[in-house]
């Protein structure tokens, strides 16, 4: 397969980016696309030219590293996958790919395709999490009986990898499915209803901080959402927000 | 009063205004309808909507700065998710993931405050004058010619038509939109789904019919 890169690249986070276009030879359709990348990559360094910088990790869909926007799509065409797992069958001999960044003034781009999202991080730290105490005596989690349907509703939300995606598709970089997603999945559980109060309020309050912009209900997240988050979970945190907000 | 200030809050002050424009234009739509059947249900309404101290000097100014606050609200939104994501996307498909309607709310909404515009000129601003600056005597039969002559021009009716069809797309996401945003999400959710895009193909469509049916009903 001969494919055209139009490829963006930035030398840090200071410097003003431009695309550059490649034209890469000999890829295969059964390689990733971020095994397409390495083939660029050492082509790149073979010629002593600098290789493209993009994020990834365990290259098989659940670290939530890799990201992309991909023909104007996080993760490309595909769906329910992440970068890694995008083959390159989904693309035809002769075929343009536009890759950019995810692109978001809360995800900075440090250099060419990573882009900084610790402000997810910092989402989670402001409430993402129970107050266990775990020294020594932790209690059996299965002593606390759960509703079925609870418990699986807050698996699904948990599947979360927080790669970014919902933010990349969003048209207004909102990161409600992300934080939607985190609420959710302590919201459903008895454990998690001890500190429900605080958390939304304080995690919505780091994600408006952090920059991005306001949900209007596209759905776009859930569509390119590589774990398949439902936007329930954005009606079940803007419900939780409004109890915790009424109750103070 | 950090609430004010979340972008929860905003999400649920627009779903707010936007329900209470609804329930306004679901009344006027039920009075227009009425001219249809001529001119005597038509008037009475029109002279009881326009004649009632509490409708006009309590429900006017609310339903006024509803519509302020709506537009208001939603181009200071615009502008913020605007700035969230400040250097674009050469290639951006959300035609793929979204559907115009949703994407494309400030443009529809656009579209129906120019309309409003062309409303308040052909109708407001005349009542306004005739009522309270000129002083005219009361006239109960008045409304249903000056509804009927309004509607002879067929470039304005077309214009009307055109912004129904906008109202229609901003109806058919942000009538929906509004329950999720207000955090509804149960059993119900797909019922109420469907019938808010019933509203939004079904009202729209009953006002460019009125328009139409005017325009090729003039009085002579």
């Amino acid at each position: 397969m001969k494919l055209t890169l139009k490829i963006w690249r930035q030398k840090d986070s200071k410097a003003k980016g431009e695309f550059k276009t490649y034209p890469l030879e000999g890829v295969e359709g059964d390689m990733s696309f971020l095994e397409m990348l390495d083939v660029l990559n050492e082509g790149l360094i073979n010629k002593g030219e600098e290789p493209v910088v993009f994020d990834h990790d365990c290259r098989e869909g659940i670290c939530g590293t890799c990201s992309l926007q991909i023909n104007g799509e996080p993760h490309g065409p595909d769906r329910l996958i992440t970068t890694c797992q995008l083959h390159m069958r989904m693309f035809n001999d002769g075929d343009t790919i536009v890759i950019e960044p995810f692109r978001a003034k809360a995800f900075p781009v440090i250099k060419d395709l990573v882009v900084d999202r610790s402000s997810f991080d910092r989402i989670q730290q402001a409430g993402g999490f129970i107050s266990v105490n775990t020294s020594g005596n932790t209690i059996d989690a299965n002593a606390i009986p759960v509703n079925k349907h609870d418990a699986d509703e807050s698996f699904n939300s948990a599947t979360c990898i927080g790669c970014g995606a919902c933010v990349a598709a969003c048209k207004n970089a909102s990161a409600m499915l992300f934080t939607s997603a985190k609420v959710s999945q302590f919201a459903l559980l008895p454990q998690g209803r001890i500190e429900a109060t605080e958390r939304v309020l304080n995690m919505v309050a780091q994600m408006d901080k952090e920059g991005f912009g306001n949900c209007s209900n596209t759905g776009a997240c859930e569509i390119e959402c590589p774990k398949g988050i439902s936007l329930e979970n954005i009606a079940r945190m803007n419900r939780e927000y409004l109890k915790a907000s009424i109750k103070g | 009063m950090a609430i004010l200030s979340s972008t929860i809050a905003r999400k649920v002050a627009m779903a707010l205004s936007g329900l209470f424009l609804i329930v306004f234009l679901t009344q006027h739509f039920i009075i227009n309808f009425s001219a249809v059947f001529g001119p005597d249900t038509f008037n009475a309404w029109s002279d009881f909507m326009g004649g009632n101290p509490i409708v006009q000097f309590i429900f006017q100014p609310i339903l006024i700065f509803g519509v302020l606050f709506h537009f208001v609200m939603g181009i200071y939104l615009e502008i913020k998710n605007n700035n969230a994501r400040q250097i674009k996307y050469k290639s951006f498909k959300g035609n793929r993931n979204s559907t115009w309607a949703s994407r494309n709310m400030i443009i529809s909404g656009a579209v129906i405050l120019a309309f409003l515009g062309l409303h308040f000129y052909d109708f407001w601003f005349p009542e306004i004058m005739y009522k309270y600056i000129e002083s005219n005597p009361t006239d109960t039969v008045r409304y249903y010619p000056e509804l009927v002559h309004k509607f002879a021009s067929p470039i304005r009716t077309g214009l009307y038509c055109l912004s129904f069809v906008l109202l229609a797309l901003h109806l058919w996401h942000g009538f929906s939109s509004s329950f999720q945003s207000m955090g509804w999400s149960n059993k119900y959710s797909r019922g109420l789904r469907a019938f808010t895009q019933f509203y939004a193909i079904f009202i729209p469509l009953g006002f460019i019919f009125i328009a139409i049916y005017l325009h090729f009903n003039q009085i002579h």
